[in-house]
């Protein structure tokens, strides 16, 4: 009898840990939403009463609206542009087979294995010599880096699903390629591009080293004006800081919930190698 | 022309060459322009010192304890924590893999990642400062006299890696684990192997290569911590991290080249701790066996 005792209490420990880790995340996350809106909060478990003010604050204070649209902006372009760059390029490393296809695949899985602050800091450098950083632009160019090779990857097991002989038919009945792209492989695509494009549309949101390394103080997307308000603390009320702080947050849940209607949660770190 | 035309062609088209695999060019291109060109003219930059020799960012470098102790505080702080990670990940994805239904749970875990290191640290500054919840909790159950200080201090930012590392590594390891075909271990109990004995010499020998990526991308990670270092650790001490120096070198002396020598020395300990993972794998995992999967 004694291993199944063992067997139970290991479980026990297992989930007793599991427990603990995402009680501890909800109360982080759940501490900062309280604390957005509370009006004072001392030695009590919750804060003495509750108001918006603070959202107001931050919303003027922040310019949180400028900082939405730029977000916005850096985030369509990112998305579009991977998306015009990236499907392409898997639907040609998945159909055919060339000499150094392995190096190229190597060029690809390079940016999302190196961490952004490490290429980061040469990147900016030779984007403030072309006099691209500062400017939105540089930011999205930054962005793209690790996001096209993301498109590729999360791509090619999609394209690679499509029966070859739909393609062939509609070659026969004389599709150039770029009919064959729009009216038969997009169309077969969809699932594909949408999972990678929310996909690349939350990382961007999220992704702090590369803005931050290439933005000028115009060209600032939400994550980075958080981490200056958060650098800043003490400038303003801490109340309004958590209020931007759960603005982002509902800005990149929001997304992360649309994305995960398509994709499955391990995709996300496992970048999609497999389906 | 054109008849000399045409064989070339079909002659490129037999290596695989057409117009179709021309739609790789825009992409590769964008790569090398924006992170292979960057990367060589920073290391060509890093011998091109503002003063000195073309070695003197690197002396500089070793020369002052100010600087390349940045590399032993990082490393305190990233090998603790990727090992940490890693090793809580197993059992927790051997025992999630009986489940049926592990989307709540991958769901809820997937959020810290999804959320970023910036906003970990400005949420574990709220809940884990002297009068967030945390200390709260512990002061009410009398686990503690006085609040525990774990913000602005080496503990802030490791707390910071766990919340965003683990469930990296986790689903990392779930994938992994989730490709081993059950039978093999059913195949082990029926001869009689007790759990610690499957584990140990039927699931552990076909996680190793797995494992040893996800060490690997969980080290890197770790290694090159850079907001929560700066937000919620103590950036002019304790958590003086690689990545502030780089940073401080580039955007607050404006130093490029100094600033592209600390970013290659970082990119060389990361290929380092890599190659010596990678090379342990294989003291680990010998043989032909196959997870099936990936």
């Amino acid at each position: 009898m004694r291993p199944r005792i063992g067997e139970r209490l290991w479980a026990w420990a297992v989930w007793t840990l599991v427990g603990f880790f995402v009680l501890n995340l909800l109360a982080m996350i759940g501490s900062v939403v309280v604390n957005s809106f509370g009006t004072r909060w001392f030695n009590t478990w919750l804060p003495a009463g509750y108001t918006s003010q603070w959202y107001t604050l931050a919303w003027n204070e922040f310019q949180l609206p400028d900082i939405l649209l730029v977000t916005a902006e850096v985030v369509g372009a990112v998305v579009l542009i991977s998306g015009a760059i990236g499907v392409p390029a898997a639907y040609a490393m998945a159909r055919r087979n060339f000499p150094g296809k392995q190096a190229v695949m190597f060029l690809f899985l390079l940016p999302l294995l190196v961490p952004p602050i490490t290429y980061g800091i040469p990147m900016a450098t030779v984007l403030y010599q072309a006099h691209l950083a500062g400017t939105i632009w540089g930011v999205i160019l930054a962005n793209l880096v690790p996001t096209v090779p993301f498109v590729i990857l999360i791509m090619i097991p999609f394209v690679e699903q499509i029966d070859p002989r739909v393609e062939a038919a509609a070659r026969v009945f004389g599709a150039g390629l770029a009919r064959l792209f729009l009216q038969v492989l997009v169309p077969l695509l969809t699932p594909g591009i949408l999972a990678a494009l929310l996909l690349v549309l939350v990382r961007t949101i999220a992704m702090f080293e590369l803005t931050f390394l290439t933005s000028g103080p115009t060209s600032q997307t939400l994550v980075v004006a958080l981490y200056y308000a958060v650098f800043a603390a003490g400038v303003r009320p801490g109340q309004s800081i958590d209020a931007m702080a759960v603005v982002y947050m509902i800005t990149t849940l929001v997304w992360l919930l649309i994305a995960l209607r398509f994709v499955n949660p391990t995709q996300i770190v496992t970048r999609a190698k497999r389906q | 022309m054109s008849a000399a035309r045409l064989p070339l062609r079909r002659r490129l088209r037999e290596y695989g060459l057409d117009s179709v695999t021309l739609l790789i060019i825009p992409a590769a291109l964008f790569v090398l322009a924006l992170f292979i060109y960057p990367f060589l003219y920073g290391l060509v930059l890093s011998f091109h010192p503002k003063a000195g020799g073309w070695l003197a960012n690197y002396t500089k470098f070793f020369a002052d304890p100010f600087l390349y102790d940045t590399i032993r505080i990082t490393l305190v702080i990233a090998v603790p924590v990727t090992v940490l990670n890693v090793v809580l990940s197993v059992p927790v994805a051997l025992r999630v893999r009986l489940l049926r239904n592990q989307r709540l749970l991958t769901t809820i875990l997937v959020i810290p990642i999804t959320l970023g290191t910036v906003m970990v640290a400005e949420g574990l500054l709220t809940y884990l400062g002297p009068r967030g919840w945390l200390n709260r909790t512990l002061l009410e159950f009398g686990l503690v006299d006085s609040p525990v200080r774990l913000v602005h201090n080496y503990w802030g930012v490791m707390l910071s890696l766990v919340i965003t590392g683990f469930p990296f590594t986790f689903l990392l390891t779930l994938s992994y684990v989730t490709g081993i075909d059950p039978a093999l271990e059913q195949a082990g109990a029926v001869l009689g192997a007790r759990p610690r004995e499957r584990f140990r010499r039927i699931l552990l020998p076909l996680l190793a290569p797995g494992l040893a990526i996800t060490l690997a991308l969980a080290f890197v990670q770790a290694f090159t911590v850079f907001p929560s270092a700066i937000l919620l650790g103590a950036p002019a001490g304790p958590t003086r991290v690689i990545s502030i120096v780089a940073y401080q070198a580039a955007f607050e002396q404006y130093d490029y080249s100094m600033a592209s020598a600390i970013a290659m020395l970082m990119a060389a300990v990361q290929l380092l701790i890599i190659t010596l993972l990678l090379a342990a794998r294989t003291l680990v995992f010998r043989g032909p066996v196959s997870t099936g999967k990936g």
